[in-house]
């Protein structure tokens, strides 16, 4: 490696990025030490292993990958807005595509998904923490060191320019030379390990740690979701592990699993991927379902319907889940038998998503609806999902895919899918649940703003996609010529992601504004909302619940105010709680230190970076840490002030 | 207001469709296999407007029956489980409709995987179709000559593309004679199609390839039979011939023009086997121990970022979208045309 190839240069937007990332640093860093807030940082979040923190800094770290991948789209839509454009040049556009794409999926959709379910699962089901909140706490930085050592590509060593698919041969060494697509492997290996063991800790925290009474189908629905999502990861994720490190051993160290030489099978990489990558859509895709359901039933005032045909058309998709890879190439050649089967299975999805949305429909019927900003999202999902679900039956036909494959007709499918389906969702339940997190509600009124900008911009960027594949624009083309008549197309694609992008920015400054001049909650439920999260007050004390609930029905908190059954029945105890801990954050650095070795090839830096990650794993291992206690006076005293009482 | 936008936008969208159905390529086929695609296309559409309109009509009505400014206050919503009935019914239909679906997929995907009907006693044309770097070579075996980024083609003709590639995954699709397949190293994959129509049609690779895969289009030009055997005979005695020594050079280049050759370049560097020799052939690497061999001698082109770069390519303008070199192009007299006249033969 050349020194003047580690940082990249020659272009005027990559100095601004890193003159931007250097300002940046220092800003938060003279920023910390002049207001001293180094140890306030160090101690109440960067060593938390309390969820709800854990899940705020997920959410936040996928706020700003947001932004991150939301540049990267304006970028693209702005390159292609007219024929001919030279804004990027081809090696560009390739990085920008590329890691749009990881940054979206790994690293906003997934994070902001896991950050919801780390706040709001142990509060649904009544519990304490997660199972294991060291666990958690490295899982967060293992995700966080990931998507950093991701995104340092961009400035030094150079982006993976393969797609995010990175498919081989175009993957391998042979024809991607640079680091970029060292550092998929790493940066993608890293955080995936993170939420592996996200997976197996909400599957033991949902099945073991639920309050006395609350059997699995008296679960909320966002917490089903999350508990058949968390099954989906321990499944899935292995296969990308197995991949990643293959990709590793094949670019690193010269091996030939993939490659065109010596019985490498490029085919192979396709299959394992989307093995993977299939069952990834519905991991971000089912706790989003989990979301919709909870707001529905909430501004609806009402339970919600076919509770139990919920629960199984998800536990049916997730089989399914594992049963379609292969209609992402049904073009590979592998003959009409093969794809009519794989045919037949992905339509087969269609069915049990049919039957959530005709439920949520049935929610709303007869209910008292009310549209306040996470409700708006919820209701724009569904007319604009369900042209995403029938534009996936139609992709899901073999033949018919062979007209749509890796046209711009399949992007503008998946962004229906994944933009009403996943982002809507995040967003919407982050408007909804932030109140319970810090105390007041974000303001509704900049909020339906942002929601009009956004959903009707996404149909403006998105739905002339459909037409432009049609047209025969392929996904990945940085240009194209005047006469393939793409132009209009692109352009008007170009004025709806700029009318996004003016949405997001509401949301950002909504959140400003809402920490300024919200009125506080003394309240713990703003919503009447049905579920236990709500019995707790906002802002939620450490311990959760000051007693353990009792569940007798579903939608406990719904049933104690309207039919009175009880849930707070016991006497206050002293409470054990996990104390804080730095060596996750550690660990995770250190797995940052390895990965960046990795990508260069240092091995000497990288081996020690290694025996580093053993030691500390080794120690957290043996530590004899039993927690802290908190006593019947503190938790008397918390709850007095949280409810606003003078002590 | 929402549903205005949305509304705006579909209308908008049906307009640019009708005003320019025979710009959109899907829908404006030239042969069976692409009409096939096609009506398949167009019948799930249909479809799947009903199914919107279901939707959107339960939608619509729930929401503006219900909500809470058009209720009393003191209305409190019933408690609901749900409804056997109800949930019978949005199970069996979406069963039927995905039923019907499947038998009209797997009937149309068998249809276009095989030489369309009515064509299927006449001995096929085998072409083969390989990318390198940014660019397709297209071998006629039979006629033993060879061009580049051109592909001539008799009309009314079973033609038998084999598709394979010097690199990385590409794509092959000419939209308005037949859907697309991927060309690889490691075997051949066979696409059938037949143009009745004469005419010029832009094919590309849409498998995103590297750098320069959104320059990798092609013109397809179909021709009655007389002109084709006119045009091979042409090639054949104008063209140079392609060596091995040209073909290692045409390979490690990233991008040309059109080229033909009065030879090809199947009697020294062999295809890849097909599928099933991938399958069964387990001594085999890459399939075939021919490709393997081939691959030894000619290995693939240099890719140091130096040498891919266009622009120290000489002669080569990467914004060329199809590139035309009439001074290569020996078929002089067939008339080229736009892609917006397809009717021009």
């Amino acid at each position: 490696m050349k020194w003047d190839e580690f940082f990249v240069t020659g272009e005027p937007m990559i100095y601004g990025a890193m003159a931007s990332i250097v300002l940046a640093t220092i800003a938060i860093i003279v920023g910390l030490t002049y207001f001293k807030k180094w140890g306030y940082l160090w101690r109440e979040w960067l060593t938390t292993v309390d969820h709800k923190r854990i899940g705020v800094m997920y959410i936040l770290s996928a706020l700003i990958m947001l932004f991150r991948g939301g540049v990267d789209a304006i970028m693209m839509r702005f390159q292609t807005a007219v024929p001919e454009n030279t804004f990027l040049d081809s090696q560009h556009y390739n990085e920008v595509f590329t890691t749009h794409g990881l940054v979206m999926i790994l690293f906003m959709a997934m994070p902001f998904i896991i950050g919801i379910m780390n706040v709001v699962v142990p509060l649904q089901i009544g519990a304490r923490d997660v199972a294991f909140p060291r666990l958690n706490a490295i899982s967060f930085w293992l995700f966080f060191f990931g998507a950093m050592l991701l995104n340092l590509s961009f400035v030094i060593g150079g982006s993976p320019d393969a797609g995010w698919t990175a498919y081989f041969p175009l993957a391998s060494i042979e024809f991607s030379p640079t680091v970029g697509n060292n550092y998929y492997s790493l940066a993608l290996q890293i955080s995936g390990i993170g939420t592996l063991l996200t997976g197996i800790n909400f599957i033991v925290t949902i099945l073991k740690m639920r309050a006395p009474g609350m059997k699995l189908m008296r679960m909320p629905m966002f917490t089903w979701s999350s508990l058949i999502t968390s099954v989906i990861i321990t499944f899935a994720f292995p296969v990308l592990t197995i991949a990643l490190a293959l990709m590793m051993f094949d670019r690193i160290f010269g091996s030939q699993f993939f490659t065109m030489a010596n019985g490498g099978m490029d085919m192979l990489w396709a299959n394992l991927f989307w093995v993977w990558g299939h069952p990834e859509v519905y991991i971000v895709i089912l706790p989003a379902f989990g979301i919709y359901s909870e707001i529905i039933s909430t501004f609806s005032k009402k339970n919600l319907y076919g509770y139990s045909s919920m629960v199984w058309s998800m536990v049916i998709i997730s089989l399914l889940s594992f049963l379609v890879w292969a209609h992402h190439f049904y073009t590979m050649g592998q003959g009409a038998m093969v794809n009519g089967f794989f045919s037949i299975t992905t339509m087969a999805i269609s069915v049990p998503t049919g039957v959530k949305i005709f439920n949520w429909l049935f929610t709303m019927r007869k209910g008292k609806i009310s549209f306040t900003t996470p409700m708006l999202y919820s209701l724009a999902f569904i007319p604009i999902f369900t042209i995403g679900g029938v534009t996936g039956v139609m992709l899901a036909m073999a033949s018919a895919d062979y007209q749509y494959h890796n046209t711009m007709f399949l992007v503008a499918h998946f962004h229906y899918v994944l933009i009403p389906g996943t982002v809507f969702a995040v967003i919407a339940g982050f408007h909804y649940w932030f109140p319970k997190v810090f105390g007041f509600k974000l303001n509704d009124r900049l909020g339906k703003h942002a929601f009009w900008w956004i959903a009707i911009s996404f149909n403006v960027t998105f739905f002339p996609l459909f037409f432009l594949g049609l047209k025969g624009m392929t996904r990945r083309m940085y240009t194209y010529s005047e006469e393939t008549g793409f132009g209009p197309l692109n352009m008007l694609s170009f004025v709806g992601a700029l009318g996004l992008a003016i949405g997001f920015a509401i949301l950002v400054y909504n959140i400003y504004y809402s920490i300024r001049y919200s009125p506080r909650e003394t309240n713990g439920d703003p919503w009447d909302a049905r579920t236990l999260e709500w019995a707790t007050s906002s802002p939620i004390p450490a311990y959760n619940f000051a007693v353990t609930p009792n569940v007798k029905t579903r939608d406990a908190l719904w049933a104690a105010k309207h039919d009175n059954i009880s849930i707070f029945d016991e006497e206050i105890k002293p409470i054990h709680l996990p104390s804080n801990t730095g060596k996750p954050i550690i660990l995770g650095a250190i797995f940052f230190a390895f990965g960046f070795a990795m990508v260069f090839s240092w091995f000497i830096p990288a081996i020690i970076a290694g025996i580093g990650i053993i030691i500390v794993m080794a120690t957290m291992s043996f530590d004899r840490d039993h927690g802290i206690t908190v006593s019947v006076k503190e938790i008397m005293e918390t709850e007095k002030k949280l409810r606003g009482e003078t002590l | 207001m929402k549903k205005r936008g949305l509304l705006f936008v579909l209308f908008s969208s049906l307009v640019l469709l009708l005003s320019g159905c025979s710009s959109i390529a899907v829908f404006d086929p030239k042969g069976p296999a692409a009409r096939t695609l096609s009506s398949t296309i167009l019948f799930s559409i249909a479809v799947m407007i009903g199914i919107l309109l279901v939707v959107y009509v339960l939608f619509i009505v729930i929401l503006s029956k219900y909500r809470a400014k058009n209720s009393k206050d003191d209305y409190i919503p019933p408690h609901e489980e749900g409804n056997k009935w109800l949930e019978v019914i949005w199970i069996t239909i979406p069963i039927i409709i995905v039923t019907v679906l499947s038998v009209v997929t797997v009937k149309s995907t068998i249809s276009v995987e095989n030489v369309p009907k009515g064509y299927e006693n006449q001995k096929p044309l085998v072409i083969y179709a390989a990318s390198s770097n940014w660019k397709w070579h297209f071998s006629y075996p039979e006629e033993g000559i060879e061009t580049v980024n051109y592909l001539n083609i008799p009309t009314h003709r079973p033609i038998e593309l084999r598709l394979y590639s010097f690199g990385p995954i590409t794509s092959f699709w000419v939209p308005q004679l037949a859907g697309q397949k991927y060309a690889m190293s490691d075997m051949i994959n066979k696409l059938n199609l037949v143009a009745d129509v004469p005419g010029s049609y832009l094919g590309r690779n849409t498998n995103f390839s590297g750098e320069g895969s959104a320059h990798m289009e092609f013109e397809t030009l179909a021709m009655s039979s007389e002109q084709f055997t006119e045009w091979v005979d042409e090639v054949k005695t104008t063209a140079p011939a392609l060596d091995e020594e040209k073909f290692t050079s045409l390979l490690a280049t990233a991008h040309v023009g059109r080229e033909s050759f009065s030879t090809n370049h199947l009697s020294f560097s062999p295809a890849p086997g097909d599928h099933a020799d991938h399958m069964y052939h387990t001594d085999m690497e890459n399939g075939n121990v021919e490709h393997q061999e081939n691959k030894e001698e000619h290995p693939t082109p240099p890719t140091s970022p130096e040498e891919t770069e266009f622009d120290s390519v000489p002669n080569v303008d990467p914004n060329e979208p199809l590139p035309q070199s009439p001074a290569e192009d020996s078929s002089g007299d067939i008339e080229h045309t736009d892609h917006t006249n397809h009717e021009g033969h």
